[in-house]
């Protein structure tokens, strides 16, 4: 005798499910189908495309009347299922009751409808069947305005119907970027341009707060109190599992209708199938998981043995001409890494997760062709450690012994951008390499590609290798030392863009191959660190040279130096006293006057820093820093207040520059000169930055040296005000910070970089120099400060930890 | 054997170093990790840099003067003619404990 089956809900699920029966099984069941919508089933997740009228919904019924009749489906479309009793094994329809032996829920979920005032005005819509679609149709054929709440796949899904059919589209997202859930910050931004050209408007961490409307809805009122004005308005801030039957019939359910691996509920006869089940924890919203549930219910109900499993998803928006793929789990974590390729001309945007050789998540914008081939390698765990360095440009370069960087590059098309700084494409670089550009050098010459932050550098000679083959010859990298890889611009540059915030994480991240790193390459980190990362870490003196570590000069004898702040070599009879009483009360051998203004005392024994230091700081006297990679001094001439020839306040600048300089950490030394007029007399040219001033302002110069290299200064550009001097001099030092390799001085690296670059941000670009000034500053706002006055406090460190002279000799 | 206590574990910073004074001349304690600590002689070979004052990584120092490297488990120059004498030390409930019979012999020696 046949099993009689009762389905609530011609979903989906439920429609695989009895496929798989009527299949398999033709004559065990005797299945009577009740649906709330007045149809049977389709496929759901098209009526996108239904929507944006690239379908009609003829195209998307899965199974028409026909089909029904001639399984012998008994149908009872357009009836809610109101109650069901477990005791009685009834249902109970709108139109009356039905026995079962084996009942299946498959009542898919409802949309969430945020509890603000004006919900249930008419013009407030939600996105889930075909009814909630043709009325969004017919909503739109009268034009006007309409505001998505929800920046979700539905969301957009409905907003680009929607303005595909003319309609105004606004989208109200409580998040920071679209589809957070499924897409990171890169590609959530890409996909808001998208959108954005195609004239919707996106508004992101925009909360709603009412729907209102006399009658009917005609704004939407957001926090803050703005009001965009809505015709219609999509509610798709997400979906709940549709339980209501469940629970009423006492069934267990948490968030969803609780199952096993075969889907049974907590009543053996009753199960349970789709969007409305949770299983372990999980809620499904997409229909790969729930085609599985499928097949093992109805394996389950003919008697066959079968277990669901959670598997990854993966996600698309069906928005023609937004290419998006996601799967997996693509959070930053602890012992993830990130492949990331861009391609900003062509909006391309790839970025794979890994995680012990191990691809666990996927994001692709612009470019998804690729999308199943990684799902696989997720869903498989595949070990990727082989094709690792490939594995960013797909399957066609994997494959046995032709994986190879090369061939990627290769592969680019040739309007792909390679140096992002100059926005120099693959072609003009190929071209260039093809006019007779032999090596980076002449490359850099000829197409600038390369010659600013460096970081295509790689790519380049890559190109050049491609180009050229075996003419031309790969230059090794210069590793920063041998404890890793890298060099100097890769390990700033993955500091940055992997935010890389302690030196843990780059050892970890960046592969270092000793513990903690040695004394060239960790000095190098901690100021990359500290440099770019002011707030979040701080700077470790154990990484530093004693020099920087004591705030002080060793000498060859292992004493030190002190020498105090002079500012702009400016002093008074209070502090010379006071550099005389610390001198005779240390017994200082030397007392020397610098080449930089200021007075040396040298042959101070390493136990009495702190308190020659205290003695000084009395009188207001201040670390010189004369022994960091930092700002030294700045030399000053007289000036206008008592020179003949002094055309403005050169003592007063200089003083002001020095004051909001000092204590800055720097790559290497810095060092200005303040020069009152051209006879100059601070011998301003020969410095990191020179300030000469003339009648009409100041003309600024950088680069120069006069150490182990002689180079006079180049222009950096002409100030009118002091204050503009004085932006342009941080702007610039904040520059040589950010980008420099560490103990390069200035004049070195400006002339990796080229002064033309340097001047497009310091000089043209406003905004950019507003931005560096401001970095420079959050960076000040922790490290101007007297070292000197800080270690004093902490004078016992200075002393032997302890004496042992007594014991030792017994 | 002579046991000394001569300090707390985090009188000395991670990563760095102490000097201590001894009749024989200075030694320097080196921790190089939360609870790691090696002594070994102030003085470096080459022309007296003191070593308390070096950049410590891994289990070894650089003379903050001319940048030779010493394995603080041998004394070992690195690549160069010369090594600094190591003695015993000990962590017993974070204070440090040095054994300065050891500490006579080697430095006498
Ligand atoms: C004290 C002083 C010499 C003096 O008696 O006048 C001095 C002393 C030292 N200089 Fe200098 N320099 C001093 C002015 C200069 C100048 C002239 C100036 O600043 O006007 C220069 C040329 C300009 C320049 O900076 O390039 C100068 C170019 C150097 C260089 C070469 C730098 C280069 O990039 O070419 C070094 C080596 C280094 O920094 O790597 C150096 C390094 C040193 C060191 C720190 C060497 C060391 O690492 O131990 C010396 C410390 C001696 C000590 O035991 O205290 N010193 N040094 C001057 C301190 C100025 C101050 O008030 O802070
Ligand atoms: C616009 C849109 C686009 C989508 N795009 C995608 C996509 O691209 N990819 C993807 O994987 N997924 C997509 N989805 C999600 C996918 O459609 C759902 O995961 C899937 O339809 C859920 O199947 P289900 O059988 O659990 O529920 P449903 O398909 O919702 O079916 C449940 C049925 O039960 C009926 N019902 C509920 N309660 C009762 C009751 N008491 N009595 C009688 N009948 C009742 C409902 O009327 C409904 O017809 C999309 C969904 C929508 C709405
Ligand atoms: S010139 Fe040479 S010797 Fe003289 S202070 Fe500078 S570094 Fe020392
Ligand atoms: S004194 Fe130590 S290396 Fe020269």
């Amino acid at each position: 005798m046949k099993q009689k089956l009762v389905v609530i809900g011609a979903g989906m699920a439920s429609g695989r499910a009895i496929e798989h029966l009527v299949e398999t099984a033709p004559d065990a069941f005797e299945i009577t189908l009740f649906n709330a919508e007045k149809r049977g089933n389709y496929n759901r997740i098209m009526l996108s495309p239904v929507l944006s009228g690239e379908k009609a919904y003829a195209d998307i019924v899965t199974h028409d009347e026909g089909w029904y009749a001639a399984h012998g489906v008994h149908c009872r479309f357009g009836e809610h299922v109101v109650g069901i009793d477990p005791e009685m094994k009834v249902v109970v329809g709108e139109n009356g009751h039905m026995p079962y032996d084996k009942l299946i829920i498959a009542t898919g979920s409802a949309p969430f409808i945020i509890p603000v005032p004006g919900r249930d005005l008419p013009g407030v819509i939600t996105y889930r069947d075909l009814d909630d679609t043709n009325a969004m149709i017919s909503a739109a054929e009268k034009g006007g305005k309409a505001v998505v709440v929800g920046g979700g796949l539905l969301g957009l899904e409905a907003a680009a119907g929607l303005a595909e059919r003319g309609m105004e589209v606004t989208v109200v997202h409580l998040m920071g970027h679209l589809m957070e859930r499924q897409l990171d910050e890169a590609a959530g931004y890409l996909l808001r341009g998208d959108l954005e050209s195609r004239g919707i408007t996106i508004r992101t961490q925009a909360s709603t707060k009412a729907i209102v409307g006399d009658g009917r809805a005609e704004a939407v009122l957001l926090e803050g109190d703005e009001t965009l004005p809505a015709d219609l308005v999509v509610m798709a801030v997400g979906i709940r599992p549709e339980t209501r039957l469940a629970t009423d019939a006492g069934l267990e359910v948490a968030r969803g209708i609780e199952v096993n691996a075969q889907m049974q509920t907590s009543d053996p006869d009753i199960f349970a199938v789709g969007e409305c089940v949770e299983f372990d924890g999980n809620l499904f919203g997409l229909v790969a998981p729930l085609y599985d549930q499928a097949k093992v219910l109805a394996r389950t109900l003919m008697g066959e043995e079968d277990a669901f499993v959670v598997k990854d998803t993966a996600t698309k928006l069906k928005v023609t001409g937004c290419d998006l793929f996601s799967a997996g789990d693509f959070a930053d974590g602890e012992g993830r890494e990130d492949i990331v390729l861009r391609d900003p001309s062509r909006g391309i945007y790839k970025r794979l997760v890994i995680q012990d050789d191990r691809l666990i998540g996927a994001v692709m914008y612009g470019d998804t062709a690729d999308g199943n081939w990684f799902f696989q390698l997720i869903k498989d765990g595949t070990e990727i450690e082989e094709m690792r360095e490939t594995l960013i440009f797909g399957p066609s370069f994997q494959g046995g012994d032709t994986a190879d960087p090369l061939s990627a590059v290769a592969a680019l098309s040739r309007d792909a951008e390679i140096c992002g700084c100059n926005g120099i494409c693959k072609g003009t670089i190929v071209d260039a390499i093809e006019g007779g550009a032999s090596d980076l050098g002449m490359v850099r010459a000829a197409t600038k590609a390369s010659a600013s932050c460096g970081t295509c550098t790689g790519l380049v000679e890559q190109l050049l290798q491609v180009t050229l083959g075996d003419d031309f010859e790969m230059p090794a990298a210069q590793p920063i030392c041998t404890c890793c890889d890298l060099t100097h611009e890769d390990v700033r540059r993955l500091i940055k863009s992997k935010e890389l915030k302690s030196q843990d994480a780059v050892w970890q991240e960046l592969g270092w191959k000793t513990r903690n790193g040695c004394h060239v390459c960790r000095p190098a980190v901690n100021f990359y660190l500290l440099a770019d990362w002011p707030l979040e870490y701080r700077d470790d003196p154990q990484s530093r040279f004693v020099n920087e570590r004591k705030h002080a000069n060793i000498q060859k004898d292992g004493t030190f130096s002190v020498v105090p702040r002079m500012w702009g070599g400016i002093t008074n009879p209070t502090e010379l006293r006071a550099i005389a009483d610390a001198a005779e009360k240390y017994d200082v051998p030397t007392v020397k006057v610098t080449g930089g203004q200021r007075i040396d005392l040298l042959g101070v024994k390493g136990e009495d820093l702190p308190f020659i230091w205290a003695d000084l700081n009395k009188v207001g006297l201040v670390s010189g820093h004369a022994y960091s990679k930092g700002l030294r001094t700045v030399k000053t001439c007289v000036g206008t207040d008592h020179c003949r020839f002094g055309t403005q306040d050169s003592t007063g600048l200089g003083i002001k520059l020095e004051q909001v300089l000092w204590g800055s950490w720097t790559p290497h030394k810095v060092k200005l000169g303040v020069s009152g007029c051209p006879r100059n007399c601070a011998e301003a040219t020969c410095k990191d930055i020179g300030i000469i001033c003339v009648d009409s302002g100041y003309q600024i110069s950088v680069a120069g040296a006069a150490g182990m290299d002689l180079k006079e200064t180049e222009a950096l550009g002409v100030a009118d005000t002091e204050q503009e001097a004085i932006d342009l001099t941080i702007a610039f030092v904040q520059l040589y910070r950010e980008n420099a390799k560490y103990l390069d001085r200035a004049y070195k690296w400006v002339a990796k970089v080229g002064l033309d670059w340097v001047k497009a941000r310091v000089v043209n670009d406003l905004d950019e120099r507003a931005r560096l000034i401001e970095a420079f500053e959050l960076s000040q706002s922790i490290y101007r400060r007297d070292p000197w006055a800080d270690q004093t406090k902490a004078a016992a460190a200075f002393q032997p930890l302890a004496d042992l002279t007594l014991e030792a000799a017994e | 054997m002579s046991w000394i206590d001569i300090g707390a574990i985090e009188d000395i910073p991670l990563r760095g170093a102490r000097k201590i004074k001894t009749a024989l001349g200075c030694v320097a304690i080196f921790r190089t990790g939360e609870q790691e600590i090696f002594a070994a002689s102030n003085l470096c070979p080459h022309k007296g840099g003191p070593l308390s004052e070096g950049i410590i990584h891994d289990q070894s120092v650089t003379c903050p003067l001319h940048n030779w490297v010493f394995d603080l488990n041998t004394g070992q120059a690195q690549g160069e003619d010369g090594s600094i004498s190591t003695f015993p030390v000990e962590i017993r409930d974070d204070r440090i404990w040095l054994d300065s019979t050891e500490l006579a012999k080697r430095s006498a020696a």
